[in-house]
């Protein structure tokens, strides 16, 4: 090790972030992962089996890199976006033609988006192809299908934000759906059981009106960058908790 | 001594570096892609939205747009709601009906042939009336092949007709009767292996999943609307 590199590792500073030495030491590998707030997500030692690309393709770890990628990108639209009828159309304009970066920005956002619903999907088949929903990861894998929904909601959600007409029928399309819902949608079967009508059901329920509009707006866009993904963040940590608890990454008995 | 050097083999390897490289490596791969995708194509923005205009058509999101193409053979409180509900239900239950323990934690097909079938069947289900949804359906949901014209409009004229009361009862119990006594008997000890619970919650989600293909069928080689009416809903 040179002087200098000597120097820093042993460095007051450097000594109170990373806690152990520097050295390549059986004991320093495992320091590393386990006294590294992001790292101790893994435990120190994985089996050879889980390493392999082929038994994950790391699939469940790029759909959760997308989710870092939508946080990111998704607080810096947050600076530029206003969510109200008067603005969200002309705020994607200003976006896409004065704002530096803008475009990137969007497009990042939106791409990684569908790369995350695409993701989601791969891993769950490659989770169901290795049998890992088995004993004793039944759980995980509920948690796992909740996840499914959230990011299914999440991207639908974010949908109808740029207020243009793909966005906007797209969602009165996709709502109309919810309409239809049995007992409580007002279009649903035996809607009148319960004397359910257009504006009492489960679809004014989420668009806080009859039809798409600033209420619907206003709704998405908090579920969108609130509610959503809160929920899909303490959902996430069970998740990759209970991955560990479950005695990591699976593998033939 | 350098922790490479020291080489225990208990089938287990440092997380640090062997796994923590393979991340970086895929995280770079995935940055590049993107980066590259999001250079390459803009995300659309069309014109400001405009209740009074409908869009011809107007499609959900590509990942819903599956449900919206089966709305073509059922009514919306089965394709938009029923049918997703019934798909996450099922889904989370999975794990507790499959009670076979052969091929946790690999790959593998022969010894988990018909659980294999089943999911990858659906799987692909998904991904088809995506694919049809998106990319072969035109104004008013007519059918176009890519290379067809949008702006050359397509009758709408179907003769379809509805299977009578006995008829589609009948139809309904044939079809779930065989379907749960078939794999019971078919297949011997499987019934008492799964427990009466699992065993019906299991083949009644199978035979939902490829009632949706009978009901296309139905409708698309034999003119069939509705297998079942009454007053207050239709199937
Ligand atoms: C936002 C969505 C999700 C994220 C970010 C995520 C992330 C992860 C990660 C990082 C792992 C570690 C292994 C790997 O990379 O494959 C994992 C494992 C697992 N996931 Fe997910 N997951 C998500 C959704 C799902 C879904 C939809 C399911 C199933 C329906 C699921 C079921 C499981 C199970 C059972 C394991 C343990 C697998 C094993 O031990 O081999 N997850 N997940």
């Amino acid at each position: 090790m040179s002087r200098n590199l000597k120097k820093v590792t042993e460095s007051q500073l450097w000594r109170s972030i990373f806690r152990h030495k520097f050295s390549d030491t059986p004991r320093n590998r495992v320091l590393t992962v386990v006294s590294n707030f992001f790292l101790h997500l893994h435990p120190p030692k994985v089996h050879t089996r889980g390493l392999k690309i082929r038994h994950t393709f790391c699939l469940g770890g790029l759909t959760f890199y997308m989710f870092i990628v939508e946080t990111i990108t998704g607080v810096l639209l947050m600076f530029y976006y206003r969510p109200t009828i008067e603005y969200a159309y002309l705020d994607m304009r200003l976006l896409e033609h004065v704002v530096k970066f803008g475009p990137i920005m969007r497009n990042l956002h939106r791409w990684a988006a569908h790369a995350m619903v695409i993701l989601v999907m791969m891993h769950m088949l490659r989770v169901f192809l290795t049998g890992s929903y088995k004993p004793p990861r039944e759980f995980n894998w509920v948690i796992g299908v909740t996840l499914l929904v959230l990011t299914l909601l999440l991207s639908f959600t974010g949908y109808l934000l740029p207020w243009d007409q793909l966005s906007f029928w797209a969602i009165t399309v996709g709502t109309r759906m919810g309409g239809a819902t049995p007992f409580i949608g007002a279009e649903g079967p035996f809607h009148t059981a319960l004397g359910i009508r257009p504006d009492n059901d489960v679809r004014y329920l989420l668009l806080g009106d009859t039809v798409v509009g600033e209420n619907a707006l206003l709704r998405f866009y908090v579920l969108h960058c609130i509610l959503l993904p809160l929920a899909a963040t303490v959902f996430l940590l069970v998740h990759f908790w209970r991955v560990r608890k479950d005695g990591g990454i699976s593998h033939p008995l | 001594m350098e922790a490479s050097e020291k080489k225990i083999d208990d089938g287990y390897e440092f997380v640090m570096p062997h796994l923590v490289i393979k991340e970086l490596i895929a995280v770079i791969i995935a940055s590049a892609g993107l980066l590259a995708w999001s250079l390459l194509a803009n995300a659309p923005l069309l014109s400001i939205a405009d209740p009074n205009k409908t869009e011809n058509p107007a499609k959900a999101p590509w990942y819903f747009v599956g449900l919206q193409e089966l709305l073509v053979y059922f009514d919306p409180w089965i394709a938009g709601v029923t049918i997703p509900t019934i798909i996450i239900v099922g889904l989370m239950l999975l794990p507790y009906l499959d009670v076979r323990k052969t091929g946790a934690g690999q790959y593998s097909f022969r010894p988990r042939m018909p659980e294999v079938i089943f999911f990858v069947f659906g799987f692909a289900m998904w991904i088809i009336l995506i694919l049809v949804g998106q990319f072969l359906r035109g104004p008013n949901w007519q059918f176009y092949w890519p290379w067809e014209d949008w702006s050359v409009a397509k009758s709408a004229e179907e003769t379809l007709a509805n299977m009578s009361s006995w008829m589609g009862i009948g139809f309904l119990i044939l079809y779930f009767g065989v379907g749960f006594a078939l794999p019971a008997l078919l297949c011997k000890g499987l019934f008492r292996k799964m427990g009466s619970a699992r065993y019906l919650t299991a083949i009644a989600l199978v035979l939902l999943m490829y009632g949706v293909v009978v009901k296309i069928v139905l409708r698309l080689v034999f003119n069939i609307r509705y297998i079942l009416t009454t007053p207050w809903f239709n199937i």
